[in-house]
Formats: C-alpha cells, sequence, structure tokens
C-alpha cells in the first residue's frame, strides 16, 4: 500500500495566443489545462496505485478554477485532491513552502509532479518541496521502478540516462517519456465529480506571514520583436543551395 | 565589495562552455568585488587555470570521489560548505541538467529567490534578470529584492569573455555522508558528440524523415558541420530516434547559431524549443508548412535531395576556407 501525492499546476494551453495585460499575461479568455509535465506525473501516480495498492492525493495552488486541474487529476485515477486557495500570483519559494506544508499533514511515500511548467518554466518547485521537507529527489524521470522501499529510476540528463537507485520517502519528477497519459473516459470524468476535493486557504495552514515576503517583482513583461518574413528560394535546387550556402558562410558566417 | 560564486561543471573531462558564460556574467555582477568558482570531482584541480582565463580570482575544489558523479546530496554538501567558507552576495550557475536540479534546494535551504534560465541582466538600478516564459512567447523581468542573488542562466546566449587573472586555488575537505540518492550507472546517448544544448549547429529532422535510417544524411551534415542532431516531437513519436533528441517545449530548448529544420511542420509545439536560434534555415516539401513562417531562409523542397546538395556544397566551400588558409 503506498500513499501517493502528486503536485501539480494549471496552465494555459500553449497552442493559445499569449497577450499580455499590464505585468500580467491574460489567463482570462484562454484554455486552462493541466500542465503536460503534471499529466505524466498523474499517470505514474495512477500506475503505482494499480501496481502496489494505496491511494492517490492530487495537490495544488492556485486560483479557484485551478480546481479543473484537479478534476482532471481525479478522473485520470487519483482518489482526493486538495486545493489551496489563493488569488495571488507568489514566487516558486512561496509555492513550495505552501505545497510542502499542505503535504506535511499527509502520510506520503512518494511525492510526483512535472519537471516544469510549461508556462513559468522554472522548474524550481519540485526540489525546492524536496528540501522543505528534507527528502531526496531524482529529477527529469523517465523511468520508475519501485520495490519495497527500493527506488529505481532512469533519468534523462542532456541526453544521457542515468540510472539512480534510492530509498522511499522521495519526490520525482516527470519528464516527456516516463508514460503515455491516458485519457479519463467519460464515466470516470462524471466519477471524478464526486470525488473529495479539499479547499484549504494560506491561512489554515499557518504560512501567512511567510509568503508574504516580498523577493522579487516583475519589472517588465514583453512579447519578443515579430521576426521579418524570411526568404524563401527559387528555381534550379542546386542553385538554391549554393546561394544558401554562400549566404550561411560568408554574411551571417554561421558556419 | 560583491562576491560571485559560479558553481562550474565538467562534462567528459571538460568544463562546460556554459561555465565560461557565467564566468563572465559574473564579472558583470562582481564589477571591482571578488570571482570565484568552485569545481567538484576527483579531478577537478585540472580545471583551474582555464576557470581562470575566464576570471575567477578564487577556485575552490573538492576533490572527493562522491562527487564525481552528479547527485543532489553530495552537490548540496560540497556547495554549502563553499557557500559557508565565503560567504558569496551572489551563486550563479548555468541551466543545465545540474544547474536546474541543486540550485533550488540551495535556494530553499537557504530560503531565497532563485532566478532561473536568465538570458540578460542589468545592474543599473538595482539587478534585474531578463527570463523567457511561455516558452520564449514572452519575456519578463524581474527585480532581485533578496540579499543574495541566486541564478542559473541558460547556456549558449550570453558569450563567453577571456579574463585571465591568477587564481589561488584553495582545495576544500568536504566530507560527503548519507547519498540518499545514487547513480548507478551512466548510458551515454550523446556517445561523446556534440551536446545538443551547446551546439552552434543543430540539423534537425520530423515526420518528413521518414524512418530512423533517414536521419543518417542529418547525422553526415551535423557531423560536417560540428554541430547535433535534434528532432521534432513527431518524429519521436513515431520512433524514428530517441525522446533526448526532442526539442521543443516538452524537451530540449536550443539557441544554435544555425538550426537547420528537414522535414518539420513548425507547430507551436517544436518552435517553443528552436524559436530563438540565430538563423533558422527550414526544408520542407510542403511550401504552406508553418516553418517558412519563423524561418530566415527556405527551400521547398525533399529533405532527401536537399541535405546531400547541402553536404556537397558546404563540404567545398570549407575546403576554400582550408586552402586559403
Amino acid at each position: 500500500m503506498m500513499n501517493i501525492v502528486v503536485i501539480l499546476k494549471q496552465t494555459m494551453d500553449l497552442e493559445e495566443q499569449v497577450t499580455i495585460e499590464g505585468l500580467k499575461i491574460d489567463n482570462e479568455n484562454v484554455e486552462l489545462i493541466l500542465n503536460p509535465y503534471d499529466e505524466y506525473a498523474v499517470e505514474e501516480a495512477v500506475k503505482l496505485k494499480e501496481e502496489h495498492g494505496g491511494g492517490v492525493t492530487a495537490i495544488t495552488f492556485g486560483k479557484p478554477e485551478a480546481e479543473s486541474a484537479l478534476r482532471t487529476a481525479l478522473a485520470m485515477g487519483a482518489d482526493k485532491a486538495i486545493l489551496v486557495e489563493q488569488e495571488r500570483e507568489l514566487d516558486e519559494s512561496s509555492i513550495a513552502k505552501i505545497l510542502a506544508a499542505a503535504i506535511r499533514d499527509n502520510e506520503f511515500d512518494i511525492i510526483l509532479g512535472g519537471n516544469m511548467s510549461v508556462d513559468n518554466g522554472a522548474s524550481q518547485v519540485g526540489p525546492r518541496v524536496a528540501e522543505e521537507l528534507d527528502i531526496p529527489h531524482i529529477s527529469t524521470l523517465t523511468k520508475l521502478d519501485i520495490d519495497g522501499e527500493n527506488v529505481r529510476a532512469e533519468r534523462d540528463s542532456e541526453g544521457d540516462v542515468e540510472i539512480v537507485e534510492s530509498m522511499l520517502p522521495i519526490l520525482v519528477t516527470a519528464q516527456q517519456g516516463l508514460n503515455e497519459p491516458r485519457y479519463p473516459s467519460l464515466p470516470n470524468i462524471m466519477k471524478a465529480k464526486k470525488k473529495p476535493l479539499e479547499k484549504v486557504d494560506i491561512e489554515d495552514l499557518g504560512l501567512e506571514e511567510v509568503v508574504s515576503k516580498v523577493r522579487s517583482t516583475v519589472v517588465d513583461l514583453y512579447q519578443p520583436p515579430k521576426k521579418k518574413k524570411g526568404r524563401i528560394f527559387a528555381g534550379d535546387l542546386r542553385q538554391q543551395v549554393q546561394k544558401l550556402v554562400r549566404l550561411l558562410h560568408e554574411e551571417e558566417k554561421v558556419v | 565589495m560583491t562576491k560571485v560564486l559560479v558553481l562550474a561543471e565538467a562534462k567528459n573531462g571538460k568544463l562546460r562552455s556554459v561555465s565560461f558564460e557565467v564566468l563572465t556574467v559574473a564579472s558583470r555582477l562582481a564589477a571591482d568585488g571578488e570571482i570565484s568558482a568552485c569545481v567538484f570531482g576527483s579531478d577537478a584541480e585540472r580545471h583551474s587555470k582555464e576557470l581562470s582565463k575566464y576570471g575567477a580570482q578564487t577556485i575552490y575544489i573538492a576533490e572527493n570521489e562522491e562527487l564525481d558523479d552528479y547527485t543532489p546530496d553530495g552537490y548540496k554538501q560540497a556547495l554549502l560548505e563553499v557557500i559557508e567558507e565565503m560567504n558569496p552576495d551572489v551563486i550563479l550557475t548555468g541551466h543545465t541538467s545540474i544547474g536546474k536540479d541543486i540550485l533550488p534546494r540551495i535556494a530553499a535551504r537557504l530560503d531565497k529567490a532563485l532566478f532561473s534560465d536568465c538570458i540578460n541582466i542589468e545592474t543599473d538600478d538595482g539587478i534585474i534578470f531578463t527570463r523567457p516564459i511561455y516558452s520564449g512567447k514572452a519575456y519578463q523581468k524581474k527585480k532581485v529584492h533578496d540579499d543574495v542573488v541566486i541564478a542559473t542562466i541558460r547556456p549558449n546566449n550570453m558569450e563567453a569573455v577571456e579574463n585571465p587573472v591568477t587564481a589561488e586555488i584553495i582545495k576544500l575537505p568536504v566530507t560527503i555522508t548519507d547519498l540518499r540518492a545514487i547513480v548507478k550507472e551512466v548510458v551515454s546517448k550523446s556517445n561523446g558528440k556534440v551536446d545538443l544544448a551547446e551546439a552552434k549547429v543543430v540539423v534537425s529532422g520530423g515526420r518528413g524523415v521518414k524512418s530512423a535510417k533517414g536521419f543518417e544524411p542529418l547525422q553526415e551534415l551535423a557531423g560536417l558541420l560540428g554541430g547535433a542532431v535534434g528532432a521534432s516531437r513527431g518524429a519521436c513519436d513515431a520512433n524514428y530516434c530517441d525522446y533526448s533528441l526532442q526539442i521543443g517545449q516538452t524537451g530540449k530548448v536550443v539557441t544554435p547559431d544555425l538550426y537547420i529544420a528537414c522535414g518539420i511542420s513548425g507547430a507551436v509545439q517544436h518552435l517553443a524549443g528552436m524559436s530563438s536560434s540565430k538563423v533558422i534555415v527550414a526544408i520542407n516539401k510542403d511550401p504552406e508548412a508553418n516553418i517558412f513562417q519563423v524561418c530566415d531562409y527556405g527551400i521547398v523542397g525533399d529533405l532527401f535531395e536537399v541535405v546531400p546538395l547541402l553536404i556537397e556544397e558546404f563540404k567545398s566551400a570549407l575546403e576554400e576556407d582550408a586552402v586559403t588558409n
């Protein structure tokens, strides 16, 4: 029997256009999804439960609408969910402390999360939560085997595969290739609506003071300048290639 | 006086170029202050000469065998020793597999913010880092309010500038205890070839490559140009190549000088991983392919005709160089 925790985040679907309003990205009129890397984490958590027994608790921090990301996790097979509700945008340090505090109240053998969120892209929260809880972590996992207390994992380290051994309790973060996340079936989506979802706030966790510390501020937010249209060659193929090679070699000097 | 600490990284016995880039960033932040570097592992001392060439005035070395492979526990203990020894105001490393794994733990331990994947730094009014968000669809400038500044710097983004100094080497007796996760084996898929994240030239294949064998001409071209081979998610999903080669939103972010996209349609997912490349060349049969919207140069044609021609033409251009030099 394993007590399994998944930490996850709701993000914008990056197929959408990014619109900037002041110092924020407009999240109001876009489709919100479960962060793709967290989807691998949820899938792996449910697979662990299917193999070893136990239960999966999905935890997130965010605005009330983040509930739908938790419902996705529940529809994929998580058993219960916790939403730490908060309107403010907080930094990685505060988020990690909040998640760690929410996890501490539960028993856990393993914590899973994505190796990064596709919106902020910082890759911080997983290892930070592990440090807050004083447990080991393995990041960017592509394979996970658990036998009793023993953990054997393969991790992607910039193209090389590291085979890492460790022990429970542990935190791991998912890399693409770990598994193929399931599509929740309609009956499971319906069932997920009735699964327990607990809402807590930062005051409940006794963290109000801790997270009110300002460590950084966003002072500017902008979109990269649009690239001018490229040059598409025409005519004889060999001549096209000759022209291209000359440009790259003599003008761009990139070769 | 600002004291900057750079965690340097070696791979296959050589310092990674990102470490020199980070040292150059360090010199901008240090101004008249001190730049220190630290490097770990039993043969760490051999790197000190190169580190001093890029401005490291003090080099902290922990020569423990337990640090030959990166582990979060081992590196954390060693780095905390260095931090205690020198009390840095700024801690920097590359936004690499190691950098993004260890600095969040260090930042959490020190109870500080961490600025990840930075591509620029301004120092006129406090310290402001620029970092891409939403896979490079937007850029964010973040001002630091902590008393210790911790950041990871995106590789291949800032130029490394030599700044030779005479370095003092300090060997730290570090005791590594209780490694809770250990590396049993490393299976090198890059085979000591050019690292995708640091490659100056990337030749990338998509579904248009059609098979694992179809990657062979791309490998030949990459080899000729001293570059690395990458792939789109489509090519990985179709099993033409390993996921470790995938470039994109899920996958690696690369910023080479030259990116050659072969048979890649140019989905948003892929663009997220390569759109900051300096020069983008697209080769695709479909003139409507989205990749032509973001490329600097495009050839509409069959990659299996175009790539061999490119190999021939690059060969003769490079041979000409060899003759004139």
